[in-house]
């Protein structure tokens, strides 16, 4: 699921330099939501790597909240939110549905295993 | 105090195992007998869940009414912070669920009862099947000199109060005196509680600020299926038992996965609680049947 990109963009506006060393790239790592589960709910990640979470939904509108690295973001179906991400710690961290979806919204989970 | 009252508070006391008496309305120095009173506070009945958490899910409700209706001396009021029924997708059933937990709880000799929604009521269609049963979702009463204040933290899924509700929450606090007594309820802690389990209300520190110049705040909640009592600033939090199954202390476990059924004891964990009001604020926390 996981895959190198370069993200051109990136690193030609926000990021500034014209020629970033290819560790700096963000990594894509695209997670998909419905009722009551996160594909793939368990996602690896090296510390001092940045990511862009690509998050999309296949039912209806969810939530991503991963309170360790104060990240907060809507899940609307029929688009890809992204949400870019520096893992800074090592360790395991939750990530979850914030916006109540039915009966399992509870239990409607993943982790972010960020490795030193 | 009368004597026998005293007597039914210490034999429930001692029923209960748990009496919580803390210096809230730390504000306060002396009151007036006049505007003592005491109430019950039911949370999370979860009508119409069906698991293994609680295999007398059908029962626990009426059990626990009976088990006020027993109390000598009967509350003023009664009041349901959140989640009576547990949700569902189809809003043919949530009506008929919120119709079956109306009939239960009408049993209540006490005719004086307030209810606020949880997520699993009011979250899936943004309130409108509350509405049509129980009326406005956010609003505020009198008791005998205690402004009460209900909040609602759950209409908006994402678990907001909105800047609508904090407005007029603003507006009903100027109206108030620094000293006077307030007592807030509402489903979801207000409070940072455990992010990492969704145990918070997302703009809940706004309303904290709205509340902190007010020297006699305490708020009664619900939500996370277990007593608990946490202070920000002055003001105190207490967190009531629920009625369906009980949930882990904040960040115990990885997960916030119902705890085990124990039909060994069962209704563990599980109760009401009656909160005295006077000079001091006293929690009693009720099990659902008389042993
Ligand atoms: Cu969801």
């Amino acid at each position: 699921m996981q895959r190198r990109v370069l993200m051109a963009l990136l690193a030609g506006s926000a990021l500034g330099g014209a020629a970033r060393l290819a560790a700096d790239q963000p990594v894509e790592i695209r997670i998909s939501a419905k009722k009551f589960e996160f594909h793939p709910n368990k996602v690896m990640a090296k510390r001092g790597q940045p990511l862009v979470l690509v998050l999309t939904s296949e039912d209806r509108i969810h939530g991503f909240k991963m309170p360790d690295f104060g990240v907060r973001a809507d899940i609307v179906p029929g688009q890809e939110t992204r949400v870019p991400l520096m893992p800074d710690k090592a360790g395991s961290f939750t990530f979850f549905c914030d916006v109540f979806c039915g009966d399992g919204h509870e239990d409607m989970d993943g982790t972010l295993v960020v490795e030193a | 105090m009368l004597q026998s009252d005293r007597r039914e508070f210490l034999k429930l006391a001692g029923m209960a195992g748990v009496t919580f008496t803390a210096g809230l309305f730390p504000g306060e120095r002396v009151a007036a007998q006049a505007t003592d009173f005491h109430f019950v506070q039911f949370s999370d009945t979860h009508w119409g869940y069906s698991g293994a958490a609680n295999p007398d899910a059908e029962h626990t409700l009426a059990k626990a009414v009976a088990t006020v209706n027993g109390l000598a001396r009967q509350p003023d009021f009664v009041v349901f912070t959140g989640d009576l029924t547990h949700t569902t997708d189809d809003p043919k059933l949530r009506r008929e669920r919120m119709k079956r937990f109306r009939e239960i709880v009408s049993a209540l000799a006490v005719k004086d009862v307030r209810f606020m929604p949880g997520e699993h009521d009011a979250s899936l269609d943004k309130g409108e099947a509350y509405r049509e049963f129980f009326g406005a979702p956010y609003y505020t009463f009198d008791h005998k000199g205690t402004h009460f204040i209900a909040l609602d933290n759950v209409s908006d899924p994402a678990a907001k109060l909105g800047d609508e509700q904090l407005a007029w929450l603003a507006a009903d606090l100027k109206q108030r005196k620094p000293d006077d007594r307030i007592i807030v309820l509402t489903h979801r802690p207000l409070f940072d509680l455990q992010p990492q389990w969704d145990w918070t209300t997302a703009d809940g520190a706004k309303a904290i600020e709205l509340l902190m110049p007010y020297r006699n705040v305490v708020v009664f909640y619900g939500h996370i299926h277990q007593e608990h009592h946490h202070m920000t600033g002055h003001i105190a939090h207490h967190a009531a038992n629920s009625l369906i199954f009980a949930l882990p202390a904040p960040g115990s476990q990885p997960k916030r996965a119902a705890l085990a059924y124990d039909a060994a004891t069962p209704g563990k964990g599980l109760g009401t609680r009656d909160i005295t009001v006077a000079d001091k604020v006293t929690l009693i926390e009720l099990p659902v049947t008389k042993g």
